[in-house]
């Protein structure tokens, strides 16, 4: 187990693996997200409430779903990056980063777009939204920490510290901002209870597909990364045949 | 080679810092007047008429006092590390979480507490009732400590960064809001004459929490940023 673990942690072999592995999750992840596509704005019925409108929801809740996750999965990979001082771990992290930032934006940009026809408003200082916006400013204070320390290893350590203050303080976010609101208002707008199996299968299917996507994007990160720390190694120039 | 007790490291670095603080009596006043002087700005710029100065005091007191503590949180760790006091410290075999949190106390020290005794000053110019300036201050009693806990971890992060000072911002602000949101709440609810003893509670756990785990995150960052 620690060898194979040693063995993927190794640049070249990683860079190797990397390669192989891009179009096993970037394929699928175009199948997943175009039959969800369909399944969502062609196959699912309107919503009785909502019409056409509620569709959008494919797009936004795989979105946020997927920028907690990957704050989860950076927050991992900084742990196992300071614990064992695995570089392989480190770069995961700072690969998610951007992707998660994005996932982010995206939720909130697809949720100010649904909120206007149905709530109104393009912006609701609703529980959600606010802990969604400030996981998108833990996600930049991150990448600018990131982006402001040269050497890359202690780049690589300041910004798993934060990383995980921010994983500690996450839930207190959620819950206090949740708090909060309750103290203004009452509870949130929509419920996800009933949904019918028609109008849930795109969606699940859309979740899959942007995992996959993660996935496909880290890959392409993580080599990218290699190549940059890796640039004056021999095997590369070999790999790349310079 | 621990020589020298937690208990006593721990006051020597507090009375070394406190007095080189007050040898730059600057640096303690600045983030008071700060303070002071934008929570100046709130009337010019909505209106000086009592009623709606008082439905927005507890907002504009709490902000205005994170903002100035933000200020002065640069300078926790700064003057150390440039003339290698830090390094020393680091090397003094004294647990560094320990020295973290003394340091961490003793900015609080001289830049917290100072906004905590102007805090009845300026929260009264904004018409807060005088029912509520217990709750004002012991709100911000907790939250300027929370910050001094909590920024320590980022002061710690950006030592040595070009422009840390925005960079610090960028890292605090989103790790306080829990802290801004119970503690605005409390004073809004001493204001309108409700009982504030529940979020009060909440900033009071988010302050253990801060006391507590802070110390432990900044002497990572200590460490990282001392390589």
């Amino acid at each position: 187990m620690w060898k194979w673990f040693h063995m993927l942690a190794s640049p070249p072999h990683f860079y190797r693996i990397a390669g192989l592995t891009i179009p096993w999750f970037g394929w699928p992840a175009l199948v997943l997200i175009l039959v969800g596509l369909y399944g969502g704005l062609v196959l699912a019925p309107a919503d009785y409430q909502q019409g056409d409108g509620f569709r959008i929801f494919y797009v936004h809740v795989p979105s946020a779903i997927m920028s907690m996750m990957v704050y989860g999965i950076m927050a991992t990979a900084a742990a196992i990056g300071l614990i064992w001082r695995m570089k392989l771990a480190h770069a995961v992290a700072a690969a998610s980063a951007p992707i998660g930032a994005w996932f982010t934006f995206c939720a909130l940009a697809t949720g100010s777009l649904w909120g206007k026809p149905m709530w109104g408003t393009w912006w609701e200082w609703d529980a959600r939204l606010t802990s969604e916006l400030i996981l998108l400013f833990l996600y930049l204070g991150y990448i600018a920490l990131r982006s402001s320390i040269e050497d890359p290893q202690r780049a690589d350590r300041a910004s798993a510290v934060l990383a995980l203050v921010g994983v500690i303080n996450l839930p207190i976010i959620h819950y206090s901002v949740v708090w909060w609101n309750s103290l203004h208002q009452g509870s949130t707008m929509f419920n996800p209870g009933a949904m019918s199996i028609e109008m849930k299968w795109p969606a699940l299917s859309m979740l899959f597909g942007f995992m996959l996507y993660y996935g496909a994007v880290l890959f392409v990160r993580l080599r990218a990364e290699v190549i940059r720390r890796e640039r004056n190694a021999a095997w590369l120039r070999q790999e790349l045949a310079l | 080679m621990q020589t020298t007790g937690l208990l006593k490291a721990g006051g020597l670095l507090y009375s070394r810092d406190l007095r080189l603080a007050f040898r730059r009596w600057e640096q303690v006043t600045q983030p008071v007047v700060f303070f002071l002087m934008v929570t100046t700005l709130f009337p010019l710029a909505l209106s000086p008429e009592q009623a709606q100065l008082r439905q927005v005091a507890a907002g504009v007191v709490w902000v205005a006092a994170l903002l100035s503590a933000l200020l002065a949180l640069e300078f926790m760790f700064r003057s150390d590390y440039e003339d290698g006091t830090l390094e020393q410290l680091v090397l003094s075999g004294q647990p560094l979480w320990w020295l973290a949190l003394v340091k961490a106390f003793a900015h609080w020290t001289v830049s917290g507490l100072p906004l905590v005794v102007t805090s009845p000053l300026v929260a009264a110019s904004l018409a807060v009732p005088t029912g509520a300036m217990m709750t004002v201050v012991a709100s911000l009693l907790l939250g300027t400590g929370i910050l001094s806990f909590l920024g320590a971890v980022g002061a710690g992060l950006t030592l040595g960064v070009r422009r840390g000072s925005v960079l610090l911002s960028l890292l605090v602000l989103p790790l306080t809001m829990p802290a801004l949101i119970f503690g605005a709440r409390a004073v809004d609810m001493a204001i309108m004459g409700d009982e504030p003893a529940g979020p009060l509670y909440l900033l009071g756990a988010l302050f253990i929490l801060s006391l507590t785990l802070g110390p432990f995150a900044t002497s990572a960052a200590l460490k990282v940023s001392m390589e």
